[in-house]
């Protein structure tokens, strides 16, 4: 069985590009190192896995589960991640980028002030590492929070997601994580959600495709 | 745990101008409850460097410990509330508050118990019964501090690693708790290790493995001893 190879996608744009709501230290590392450890440890989890199919070894397959599923995810909420997030200077960050989904938002929440209030409080509610992601599925748009690196593949479509993961923000805003959520508002993509809202959940995955 | 709250009376609010008077004598004008606070560590916020800095030590202490303290007596508070009026469904509904931040506070107050500055009283080997211990349940101090490193990397997520002994047979042991769930039930915590990001992100980054071999130069073997023949 031959097994795709995964990799670490290249920014859409610069380390320093978020500043200053994210530092480019922070990006760099979480790109670099974190990201990178995640795709490096999911396709040895997978080459594993392939040798335990291919020998027939079912309790080699199921003890490798955990490892697809942790790295798997981390390649796949980082991924989603990236895309979701744009420099504050450009038009994408500005919620008018997304007037179909900021309506459906107006009347789920009432505002999106109101919405953000409620993500903010999901967000600030997580014990331990976690995201949180606004999802959009049969029944409408929700907010869910998942832990550790658990993806977002029930069927549900991510809209976009917010790591809080110490990593993500300990370098700049140390225990202040309710600062760093206020300010990850500035450098949402919502040109991004908006096309992952009139999408269903393969395009939102489609750039996670492994490469042979 | 019970250790773990220092009994303060709280006067009812419209007697504070009292509260000078002894207390035997307003037994029947206030209540005692137990409030988690914030313990002091037994060494400064930067002697344990270099293996741990100050910075995060007093981050780690002063900031995180403390919203665990705090959000122990929040949900402590709401339970009572809730309690006096009969409302069981509201006091339920507080348990994963309570299991979070009072685990967090015991974990911490356990952690900074089972760390000492090198060379004075941290670092080095365990000794007497407690190694005798390690070398028949591991083989080895080596194999103990190995599997103990295996165990922190493998945390998918936040959580501590600890030394456990078993209240039945004695046997030591090495587990893991994800986020801050105590370690409770037959296993006595003897050594516990913060593997949240936030105990070593300021100073190893994305280099945790650094941060686990490093902090074996500033356990404390005399606590991890106490605990064990308790
Ligand atoms: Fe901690």
């Amino acid at each position: 069985m031959s097994v795709g190879t995964y990799s670490l996608p290249a920014l859409p744009y610069a380390y320093d590009a978020l500043e200053p709501s994210i530092s480019a230290q922070i990006m760099e590392l979480h790109h670099s190192k974190h990201h990178q450890t995640y795709v490096t440890n999911l396709n040895n989890a997978i080459k594993t896995y392939a040798s335990a199919v291919s020998s027939n070894d079912i309790a080699g397959q199921i003890a490798l589960q955990a490892a697809i599923k942790f790295n798997g995810g981390g390649h796949i909420n980082h991924s989603l991640f990236w895309e979701n997030l744009s420099p504050a200077s450009s038009p994408d960050a500005d919620p008018s980028s997304a007037p179909l989904l900021i309506a459906e938002i107006n009347k789920v929440w009432g505002s999106l002030d109101g919405f953000k209030a409620a993500f903010t409080k999901t967000l600030l509610g997580l014990q331990g590492s976690g995201w949180g992601w606004l999802v959009k599925d049969a029944q409408g748009l929700r907010i869910v929070s998942t832990k550790d690196q658990d993806p977002i593949v029930g069927g549900e479509v991510p809209i976009f997601g917010v790591d809080m993961w110490e990593h993500a923000y300990y370098l700049q805003y140390l225990n202040g994580k309710a600062a760093y959520v206020e300010n990850i508002w500035k450098v949402i993509n919502w040109k991004t959600a908006e096309t992952r809202f009139q999408g269903g959940a393969a395009d939102a995955f489609k750039v996670l495709k492994a490469s042979i | 745990m019970s250790a773990l709250f220092r009994t303060a009376p709280a006067l009812r609010a419209g007697l504070r101008a009292s509260a000078a008077k002894p207390i035997a004598a307003m037994a029947s004008t206030t209540f005692v409850r137990g409030k988690a606070t914030l313990p002091d560590l037994a060494y400064d916020y930067g002697a344990l460097e270099p293996y741990i800095n100050g910075t995060i030590m007093e981050l780690h202490h002063s900031k995180h410990h403390q919203t665990y303290v705090n959000g122990l007596n929040s949900a402590v508070e709401a339970i009572e509330e809730a309690k006096a009026k009969n409302d069981l469904a509201t006091a339920a509904a507080q348990a994963p508050l309570l299991n979070f931040h009072g685990g967090g506070h015991i974990n911490h107050t356990l952690f900074w118990e089972n760390l000492a500055p090198n060379g004075k009283g941290g670092g080095g080997e365990p000794e007497g019964k407690l190694l005798t211990a390690i070398n028949e349940d591991f083989g080895s101090f080596d194999a103990l501090k190995k599997q103990t490193n295996a165990a922190l990397a493998g945390i998918q997520g936040s959580g501590w690693a600890w030394l456990v002994k078993d209240k039945t047979s004695g046997t030591l042991g090495v587990v893991t708790r994800l986020n801050q769930d105590p370690v409770t039930g037959n296993l006595e915590p003897l050594l516990g290790i913060d593997a949240w990001e936030h105990a070593y992100y300021l100073q190893y980054q994305n280099r945790k493995a650094e941060y686990f071999s490093a902090i074996w130069e500033v356990v404390n073997w005399g606590t991890v001893a106490k605990r064990f023949e308790k």
